[in-house]
């Protein structure tokens, strides 16, 4: 925990590089429905997270990635089960930590979320003023008269301006209100933020800002989690990616690697740049299985074309990649040829 | 041709968020209106698809000028124009099935008897299976149910596309498969296109030509939701 607070000192504490701030560790989640059906909306994820570092979690809508988020912030309904681990680097694992320590030392204070709408995360009844005051007073313990200057301090961490504080979030533009959440995430100087779909509806000058700003905190010494359809952000702010498909990380690369050359390994991978409009603008044929009703092989198989018979049985993920017939590192080959 | 002209329209007659616009689509062209976000460029959309009606201006709609908006449209102007919004869940009603929700404005047009045939044509174009067809929204995906909302825009063989933002919320794949199926409605159909985004680099891809927001209005407005910085 950290002792005394100081809304002055832009850096979380100094992390041990030794330690990852987290680590994911066979990470699955499974939600029971009526019927006794299951729906396995995470399938064994594994990941490592250092400090300074961005990893962005890409993937299309109900690919799982926003479940895995909430499975770190401990925000799963009561019908899902979860196996694996996800440590902190202080050790708390928060898939079986309770309730009472997540809300109490974890949330906002060893993680804080960017959510994804700011606008509706936010109160709506209450000044930008009046929540990060709140906020601080609950996570740094700072209180009047100190609290006014620390609000004002904390707005400017995420360059939120002085001059719109005393606003309603309804007043605030989509790029302000952004900040706005973004100031309250940063409060506890937590090690570990997780941005959950920043960037959704914001025009692209606004993703833009967004992504850099999160991405000067990330240099600051946190490490971010960002979960995003918007490959262009992605690119814009990850050192490395996470491709999710059919809830199973298919992918794990470098970004440099993976946007520019060679490009990625994953026959979804690459479709899924190539139907960028500033690419093939290529749709991928199909639609990804039902998560209640996986196939037994590999997930993307009926979409694939280079699936054959050995795609029948699953492709294990080896750290980088989960695929059969990857595309080797160097070549040109297109898995669309 | 879609002519819209000089059009002012708001929600508050004082400050209206479209003022003095005019913008002219010819037929089977496409045209990208690249705007940020809160500019206005909705509701010029929603009064270029006859549901919202302008405080000033002019629609003139393959040479008739429009007099009445949403349900005091005519038919014949109504179902000439097709619209896709960019939150499909605000525009589907919740309790039917994406059947019925394609079929929705065939059945509000009494051509019930078409319903059958257009649904079992468009639902493979758009990429749903029979088994998707039969749930209701709280059971697809946004991305699923964007692609039925695609489809109930077609259903009528409009000869005009709106697209505001339509796929805002999307992937990258189910954003080029939803261009893909317009484009294809396109060029069978000879319609034209007004396809709305703050995305330049999409619209550029997609449309015949992109303007801006500022290059169609007569007077940008001024209002703090505008400002990137507010
Ligand atoms: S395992 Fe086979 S089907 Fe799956 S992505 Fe790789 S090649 Fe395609």
């Amino acid at each position: 925990m950290k002792p005394t607070p100081d809304p002055q000192t832009p850096d979380p504490q100094t992390p041990d590089p030794q330690t990852p701030v987290l680590s994911v560790r066979g990470l699955s989640v499974r939600f029971r429905m009526r019927g006794g059906r299951h729906i396995a909306a995470v399938s064994d994820a594994c990941f490592d997270l250092a400090a300074g570092e961005c990893l962005a979690l890409v993937g299309e809508s109900g690919c799982g990635k926003s479940v895995l988020a909430s499975a770190l912030l401990g925000l799963l309904p009561g019908n899902a089960q979860t196996e694996g681990s996800a440590v902190l680097g202080d050790g708390t694992d928060l898939l079986t930590a309770d309730e009472r320590t997540l809300a109490r030392t974890v949330r906002g204070r060893r993680i804080g979320l960017v959510p994804q709408s700011p606008a509706a995360h936010l109160t709506p009844v209450r000044t930008v003023r009046a929540q990060l005051e709140e906020t601080l007073r609950e996570l740094t313990g700072i209180r009047k008269p100190a609290l006014r200057a620390a609000a004002e301090q904390a707005a400017a961490r995420a360059a939120f301006p002085a001059g719109h504080l005393d606003r309603y979030p309804h007043e605030l533009s989509g790029g302000l209100a952004q900040r706005a959440a973004t100031a309250l995430a940063l409060i506890g100087d937590a090690p570990l933020l997780l941005a959950d779909e920043p960037t959704t509806g914001l025009d692209r000058d606004l993703v833009e800002r967004t992504v850099d700003e999160l991405r000067r905190h990330t240099d600051g010494g946190r490490a971010l989690l960002i979960i995003t359809h918007d490959l262009a952000a992605a690119e814009r702010i990850a050192d490395r990616v996470a491709v999710m498909y059919a809830g199973r990380i298919v992918e794990l690369a470098e970004a440099d690697r993976f946007f520019g050359e060679p490009g990625p390994r994953h026959p979804y991978a690459r479709g899924l740049l190539d139907a960028l409009p500033e690419r093939a603008f290529a749709p991928i044929p199909g639609m990804p299985p039902e998560l209640g009703a996986l196939p037994d092989g590999c997930a993307f198989a009926a979409r694939c074309s280079r699936a054959d018979d050995r795609c029948s049985a699953p492709p294990p993920f080896d750290g980088h990649l989960a695929c059969h017939h990857g595309v080797r590192a160097g070549t040109e080959e297109s898995a669309h040829a | 041709m879609l002519e819209l002209t000089r059009i002012t329209a708001g929600y508050d007659p004082r400050d209206p968020v479209v003022r003095d616009a005019s913008l002219t689509i010819a037929p089977g062209e496409s045209v990208g209106l690249l705007g940020p976000s809160g500019c206005g460029k909705s509701t010029l959309a929603k009064v270029a698809a006859l549901l919202h009606r302008p405080d000033a201006g002019t629609v003139v709609l393959d040479g008739r000028p429009v007099r009445g908006w949403r349900h005091g449209a005519p038919r014949a102007q109504r179902t000439a124009v097709g619209v896709v919004f960019q939150q499909p869940r605000l525009s589907a009603d919740p309790r039917l099935s994406l059947r019925e929700l394609i079929a929705q404005p065939l059945r509000a047009t009494g051509r019930r008897a078409e319903v059958t045939d257009r649904v079992a044509e468009l639902a493979p174009a758009v990429g749903l299976t029979a088994e998707l067809l039969n749930r209701r929204p709280h059971e697809v995906s946004d991305g699923q149910l964007q692609r039925a909302c695609l489809a109930r825009a077609l259903v009528l063989r409009p000869r005009w596309l709106i697209c505001d933002e339509m796929t805002a919320m999307l992937d990258a794949s189910t954003t080029a498969a939803l261009v893909a199926v317009v484009e294809a409605y396109r060029r069978e159909s000879g319609a034209g296109l007004l396809a709305v985004g703050h995305d330049r680099v999409l619209l550029e891809r997609w449309c015949d030509r992109t303007v801006g927001w500022q290059g169609i209005s007569g007077r940008v407005a001024t209002q703090e939701s505008m400002s990137p910085t507010g």
